[in-house]
């Protein structure tokens, strides 16, 4: 291990050491000086208690009357309390997952990713496991509307068809906007629709456009496309401003094959290295092992000179650090290289083209023979349907599913103009700005109550199914278009199923009967073969796209700022999804909030201050006419001049989750050369009020110790496997012994389960699918933007980001460079189930207890609220119920999932909803052991290793975390941590770890924690001495 | 040679008898008692919901089936797919049909010949239960020698009021005496006789009877408070009036139909299912048509007798919930019905008795783990227990459940 010390920070305050910081820092519980409730008195707690006395002794005289209703007829393959388990697939727009989802009682309650899949391969995202929640949206429409008045599909079809024919009458223009549509048969009904109609257009866009890029295919390979990356065959990754493992085309599957090379273990000492060059820091630059700021209009000159040095061409400099070094490197992996860019310029991306035909990546890293379907919009068609609508040339439009009054630039004249059409129709499950803004409202299913099809790629095929009845009279939008174009006893499940016997079943041999074909496709969600490939010839245009993208555009502002995709709420469509919502930016922290970010050294030229509790001020700007005000959030890593804004926020018509919240960006968006450009020059922003952002995790500390992050760099790595591990020794009366290996307890025996998780630092990216997961599969409290504040947010799990850099802090000038562009380290953290666990020595009621099985127990009824566990945890992962969360219109907006009828039906039965003044935290997923023992045992068998696995470890795309018993040795986990039994001793806790990666947190303090994480390793060379790099800096 | 052929006939002749009575075995009804011991399980945990061997419920009574059917291979073929041998015009399959109002059988497609030949061995081997143990396990338990308990307490709260009244008596009879004695003039040694220190008001008045009462009554006040509030939410007895006067008695008692049949979910999950009134009409379709009761499960489900179809109009059916745990404790049926084979009397109690169930155990954490400290792990022939089996082997005693963590919070609680 390398005598370099590193410097590990949560946030700016501790970095700093901020007086106020240092004040709470070492508090698990801190009074900020909130006053719950100021208006009792002592004398009214004793009414209140002779009260509650009086009604207590009452209501036990009788207790309630409760019903128990049986099915009528029950299906066979339905039990009470037994969940059923169905394959469908997630697409919201042109983000696609295909999905099992595990319905209980009816009731749809959790989402899990299809291994069958060959596109997302079983991942999931944080929007993908929280969609379910969606379903139970108190916003959503209850029936067809009228002009704003309920109406029933009768009526509705009847008005829409007469007017539908009027307008064919006398050849009127009828237009159908969608966002990006995967479905063929979808697709299919609206060429029904057109047949009938034929002055009809299907006009599709997406609010964060990829139509750039798809022009630059056009421009390279004669054939407009978005081609199929692969990112596991990729050995060397540049990456200019793409966030693919945030947000950019397809993170799924992107995050699924970048981790495959970013794996390491004794046998496999390779991985990729990672080049990121972007203004923001993304996911992405997080993850990164080189990370170059950038601002937006040096993205030219950064690709100009990486296609020189890749060409042999003059070398230019665009004054970006690690630009040339990755440039070399790309000569070096040849053919096993990519080099991916965000911009939605044709120019900029036909330069992007140029390289990646030099390299040879074209046919290995990326397959334009397989373009995927995910982005189909085109900008063009949508701006000139816009003009259109303005100048009275359509008289009637549907809107499949869309909402582009909110996320289309020019939504506000849309949203006029549609007064004035004769038809307009929204098929929006909810009434949306869009719906709102229509003559009628049409709702389609939610996806979970839908029959559908897509495509997200050629040869690969996936169903939707309903997995449960539709909750209200929404109709299927497929089933509406051919109704309005006159079909009768449409039913599109037999639509669908048509086409796929016309499309698949005929031209396959494997199935003779189509039931047994169509069955087995519904049962694995998926349909896939190796569709016929066309070769494309690339043709270059290099010399252009090069005079083009280095022309000097000279930004007319001081700041330029880059509109980005919202990690959490994405375009904004699932904006009012509170688990979303609350979910910590994956670097930002922040919860429940718009803001921009600002870079440090900015940040003091304007004057502008961060503290631990979040309090900011406002900015105000005008971007490209627009008139923004936000509060700043100081991020560590934005490039210096450069402010990064979320789209997705600012939705008027969204329901109570996320009104008022934020300003919307889509307004401030602008056409550039054909294609929406999400890049913008600003002056210098006024600095307004003052303002409270709620932000986890920044006002915690790790106290200085070393052993929270283990890591180093591969070539250290590939010495010795166990580099930057961190074993502080103790000297015994004999002998020095490792400081973990010292108790003074005598340790269990675990008889049967062992139950551990290993936890992969190298390929967590930080994601938080698992945190969304966790909260979903556990009924997590939501506790809204005020309590995070009080930092009294509940996830069981949270992702803890360190920033980290070489330079020691002492003057200003050490810090700032610092916070410039510091690394990134996610961890997640959950409760480590210690087997000396200081939680449970402190309660004085034995709440919190140890089970055989090493489980540390959480019994809520037993819980009297002391919090002395929480006090005593060193992993601060308790979490207290300050409140009564359920049944409580305080939490209306936040936790809708618990305060409404419609939301408690996501609640997962077998998880109980604590109550106000009871402790809480993670409980590896008991009830998931309990069913996979049960199963076992019914069966009368030995439970296998993997058929128990956490939420957390199922919404994991890159497989980091692993769960299972470490008792059983051939298990994953017994595998992966090479856990040596000792043949004396065989269910002792201490037990010997092989792998030479895995360490346990705050291992020395003897806790005996059983979650491990492996070292975190970075693809960097070695590095000079801290202080030459600090004067190379400087 | 001629010795060689006589063997050869021997064996000729062994070999075809092997041969005949092998062909033949699989159409004769075994007499091995395995045989009909499987028979008898089959027949409980199947046919017995509509069948009885010596009378007739649902369906036929079975005894003497086996030569009053037309075949052996008659009644294989009839067990297996009774619609095809009724639409193969098969005579005696559709007197039958006809004669049961034209209900058809079950088909146990998955039967194999010796199974349903194990099933006839049990009815050809049946015998009807003693009528004299009938009594024996039926009456109630007697209470000394011939006298009831009622009377019993009648001669002993009897026998308390002449005692009670004897004191009274005796202590009117020494006041009258104290009081004619002291109008006499006595010595001094009587008068302190007569008139002891020690009265009964004295004795009252002390401050050690004061406390020794106040402490009796005090205790027994606290205790009946303490029992009173453990009693919060215990249910124990409750027996509500339900939506149709459904009897267990009559169904699981009389008509031994076994629990399972219609609690389907007792095996397999958590719940142990209400029976969803499709249940009821496997055999209600026929049977007690006219009954009031048997209307509101017509009604129920959408049943018009009178067409014997369903109309489609259906109402759930809203029982009350007798057995109430908390929401906060987690119980699972088929971890102690199927994996811990216990039987469902041992916490419903007598159902078979009950006309109206009531809830028969106190579904308290102490009777839970009362429980899990008395009963043995059901480890037989479940290899999940192998490990844990062979760990206990060491220690002295059977295995508990509480010896392998069932006593520990996350096992109901989470």
């Amino acid at each position: 291990m390398s005598s370099k010390k590193k410097i590990y920070w949560k946030g700016l305050p501790e970095l700093k050491n901020d007086a106020a910081f240092v004040k709470h820092a070492d508090k698990e519980f801190v009074d900020l000086g909130v006053q719950e409730d100021p208006g009792h008195s002592r004398r009214d707690f004793l009414k209140m208690m002779g009260f509650s006395v009086a009604a207590a002794s009452l209501a036990a005289c009788e207790a309630p009357v409760r019903k128990a209703i049986p099915y009528i007829v029950k299906p066979v393959d339905v039990d009470p309390g037994i969940p059923n388990y169905y394959a469908s697939t997630y697409v919201n727009g042109g983000d696609y997952c295909s999905v099992v989802v595990k319905v209980r009682d009816g009731r749809p309650i959790k989402l899990e990713g299809n291994a069958l899949s060959s596109v997302t391969k079983g991942g999931t995202s944080a929007q993908v496991e929280a969609s379910v929640l969606s379903l139970y949206d108190n916003f959503r429409l209850r029936g067809p509307k009228i002009a704003d008045k309920a109406s029933d599909w009768e009526t509705v079809d009847k008005e829409i068809t007469t007017k539908l024919g009027e307008i064919a009458g006398k050849g009127g223009q009828i237009r159908i906007v969608s966002n990006t549509l995967l479905s063929p048969s979808t697709k299919a009904a609206i060429e029904v629709f057109k047949a009938k109609y034929p002055t009809t257009t299907h006009i599709q866009y997406d609010p964060v456009s990829y139509y750039g890029m798809w022009k630059a295919n056009e421009e390279s390979f004669g054939k407009g496309l978005i081609p199929s990356y692969d990112f596991s065959k990729a050995k060397l990754i540049v990456s200019v401003g793409a966030d693919f493992l945030g947000t950019w085309l397809s993170p799924i599957e992107f995050t699924k094959g970048y981790a495959v090379n970013r794996e390491v273990s004794e046998d496999k000492r390779e991985m990729s290295r990672h080049y990121q060059f972007e203004s923001n820091l993304t996911l992405t630059g997080a993850n990164a092992d080189y990370r170059g700021q950038m601002k937006p209009s040096q993205e030219g000159a950064v690709l100009a000179q990486i296609y020189n040095i890749v060409t042999g061409g003059s070398a230019t400099d665009s004054g970006v650090k690690w630009v040339e070094k990755a440039a070399k490197e790309l000569l070096e992996n040849k053919g096993a290289s990519l080099v991916v860019c965000s911009s939605n310029d044709k120019e900029t991306q036909v330069l992007v083209n140029e390289i990646n035909n030099a390299l040879g990546n074209y046919g290995t890293t990326i397959l334009p023979g397989l373009p995927v379907n995910f982005r189909q919009g085109n900008d063009e068609a949508m701006a000139a349907f816009v003009e259109e609508v303005k100048a009275g040339k359509v008289d009637g439009v549907i809107f499949y599913n869309c909402n582009p009054v909110y996320d289309h630039p020019m939504g506000a004249d849309l949203e006029k103009a549609l007064k004035s059409l004769t038809l307009s129709v929204s098929t929006s499950y909810t009434p949306d700005e869009t719906a709102s803004a229509s003559g009628y409202m049409a709702p389609d299913h939610h996806y979970l109550e839908s029959w559908n099809d897509f495509e997200p790629k050629p040869g690969h095929y996936s169903l939707s199914q309903p997995a449960i009845t539709p909750l209200f009279k929404s109709r299927q939008a497929q089933e509406s278009f051919m109704v309005w174009a006159g079909e009768q006893n449409v039913d599109y499940f037999t639509f669908v199923s048509d086409n796929w016997k016309k499309w698949f079943f005929d031209k396959q041999n494997a199935e003779a009967s189509f039931q047994t074909f169509w069955d087995k496709c519904l049962y694995n969600g998926v349909y896939e073969f190796t569709a016929d490939s066309t070769s494309l010839n690339f043709t270059s245009h290099a010399a252009e796209a090069l005079s083009v993208v280095t022309a000097p555009a000279k930004p007319s502002g001081q700041y330029e700022v880059v509109i980005y995709e919202s990690y959490g709420i994405g375009t904004g469509a699932m904006a009012n999804n509170p688990l979303l919502q609350e979910l910590p930016d994956p670097i930002t922290k922040a919860t429940w909030d718009h803001y921009v970010t600002v870079s440090q050294l900015d940040a003091k030229e304007l004057g502008i201050e961060n503290d631990a509790e979040g309090h900011t001020q406002m900015l105000s700007f005008a971007v490209n006419g627009k008139q923004v005000e936000l509060p700043a959030l100081i991020q560590p890593g934005q490039a210096k001049g450069t402010l990064g804004v979320a789209l997705g926020y600012g939705r008027t018509k969204v329901g109570a989750v996320a009104e008022n919240l934020g300003q919307n960006l889509y307004p401030a968006l602008k056409l550039a050369n054909g294609s929406l450009s999400y890049i913008a020059s600003v002056a210098k922003p006024a600095v307004k009020d003052s303002f409270q952002l709620a932000q986890t995790q920044i006002h915690q500390t790790y106290m200085g110790r070393e052993n929270v992050i283990q890591e180093s760099v591969l070539a250290e790595f590939k010495k010795d496997p166990s580099a930057g591990r961190w074993n502080p020794h103790i000297s015994n009366w004999d002998k020095k012994e490792e400081a973990k290996d010292v108790s003074l307890w005598k340790g269990h025996e675990y008889k049967n389960h062992y139950w551990g998780m290993a936890i992969d630092l190298n390929t967590c990216t930080g994601c938080a699918a698992c945190v969304v997961a966790c909260n979903v599969e556990n009924n997590v409290a939501l506790v809204g933007k005020q309590e995070v504040i009080n930092r009294r947010e509940m996830h069981w799990l949270r992702i803890d980001r360190y920033y980290s850099s070489d330079a020691l802090p002492g003057s200003y000038k050490e810090m700032e460079i610092a916070s410039d562009n510091p690394e990134v380290t996610f961890q997640p953290m959950m409760c480590q189930h210690c087997n000396n666990a200081p939680c449970e020595t402190v309660c004085p009621v034995a709440a919190t207890t140890h089970s055989t099985e090493g489980l540390n127990q959480m019994t809520y009824n037993r819980c009297i609220g002391t919090r002395y566990c929480a006090n005593n945890c060193p992993y601060k992962v308790r979490r207290f119920n300050w409140f009564k969360y359920h049944d409580n219109q305080q939490f209306y907006q936040s936790n809708p999932a618990m305060n409404t009828d419609l939301g408690r039906m996501v609640l997962n039965p077998e998880v109980t909803v604590r109550s106000r003044g009871v402790m809480e935290k993670c409980s590896f997923c008991v009830q998931r052991i309990q069913t996979g023992k049960l199963t076992a045992k019914k069966e009368k068998r030995p439970l296998n290793d993997g058929e128990v696995i956490t939420a957390c470890q199922a919404a994991c795309t890159t497989g980091a975390i692993v769960f299972g018993d470490m008792n059983n040795p051939e298990s994953r986990i017994s595998k992966l941590l090479k856990i040596e039994n000792d043949p004396k001793r065989p269910y002792s806790i201490d037990k010997k770890i092989g792998n030479p990666r895995a360490y346990r947190v705050l291992e020395d303090i003897g806790v005996k924690p059983n979650v491990f994480y492996l070292t975190k390793i970075r693809n960097k060379d070695v590095e000079k001495s801290a202080k030459a790099e600090q004067k190379e800096h400087a | 040679m001629k010795y060689k052929l006589a063997d050869l006939i021997k064996f000729f002749t062994l070999a075809l008898l092997i041969l005949s009575y092998s062909s033949s075995f699989s159409q004769e009804i075994p007499t091995d008692a395995a045989s009909i011991s499987a028979g008898e399980a089959l027949f409980n945990g199947n046919c017995k919901s509509c069948h009885r061997v010596d009378k007739k419920l649902v369906g036929p009574a079975l005894a003497g089936v086996q030569d009053r059917a037309p075949s052996i291979k008659w009644i294989l073929e009839w067990v297996k797919n009774p619609a095809k041998v009724i639409a193969s015009g098969d005579e005696y399959a559709n007197k039958i049909y006809n004669e049961y109002n034209k209900s058809q059988m079950t088909a146990f497609t998955s039967y194999t010949d010796t199974q349903i030949l194990s099933i006839l061995a049990y009815v050809k081997a049946y015998k009807p239960e003693e009528p004299a143990a009938a009594p024996a396990a039926g009456a109630p338990a007697a209470g000394g020698a011939g006298i009831s308990n009622d009377y019993l307490n009648v001669i002993i709260a009897g026998m308390i009021l002449i005692l009670v009244l004897m004191v009274v008596i005796l202590g009117l009879i020494v006041s009258a005496l104290k009081r004619f004695l002291n109008q006499k003039d006595l010595n001094e040694d009587d008068a302190e006789v007569v008139n002891s220190p020690y009265s009964v008001s004295s004795i009252t008045r002390s401050s050690g009877f004061i406390f020794l009462v106040v402490f009796v009554v005090a205790s027994i006040g606290f205790k009946q408070v303490i029992d009173g509030l453990y009693s919060i939410g215990v249910q124990q007895d409750y027996a509500p009036k339900q939506p149709i006067a459904f009897s267990h008695k009559l169904h699981a008692g009389a008509y031994e139909i076994n629990c399972k049949y219609c609690h389907t979910g007792v095996l397999k999950g958590k719940q142990a299912n209400i029976p969803s009134p499709n249940i009821c009409m496997n055999c209600h379709t026929q049977i007690k048509q006219e009954s009031p009761e048997i209307q509101k499960i017509y009604s129920a489900i959408g049943y018009d007798p009178k067409t014997a179809s369903y109309t489609g109009k259906q109402k759930p059916i809203e029982w009350v919930r007798i057995h109430n745990l908390p929401d906060l404790a987690y119980f699972n049926h088929a971890q102690h019905v199927n994996v811990g084979g216990i039987e469902c009397q041992t916490c419903h109690g007598p159902v078979q008795e009950m006309e109206v169930v009531r809830q028969y155990s106190l579904l308290t954490m102490g009777w839970c783990i009362d429980c899990h400290r008395k009963t043995d792990v059901n480890n037989k022939g479940n290899d999940y227990y192998n490990k844990l089996t062979e760990l206990h082997k060491a220690s002295k005693g059977k295995m508990k459940v509480e010896d392998i963590g069932g006593l520990e919070c996350a096992k109901c609680h989470y």
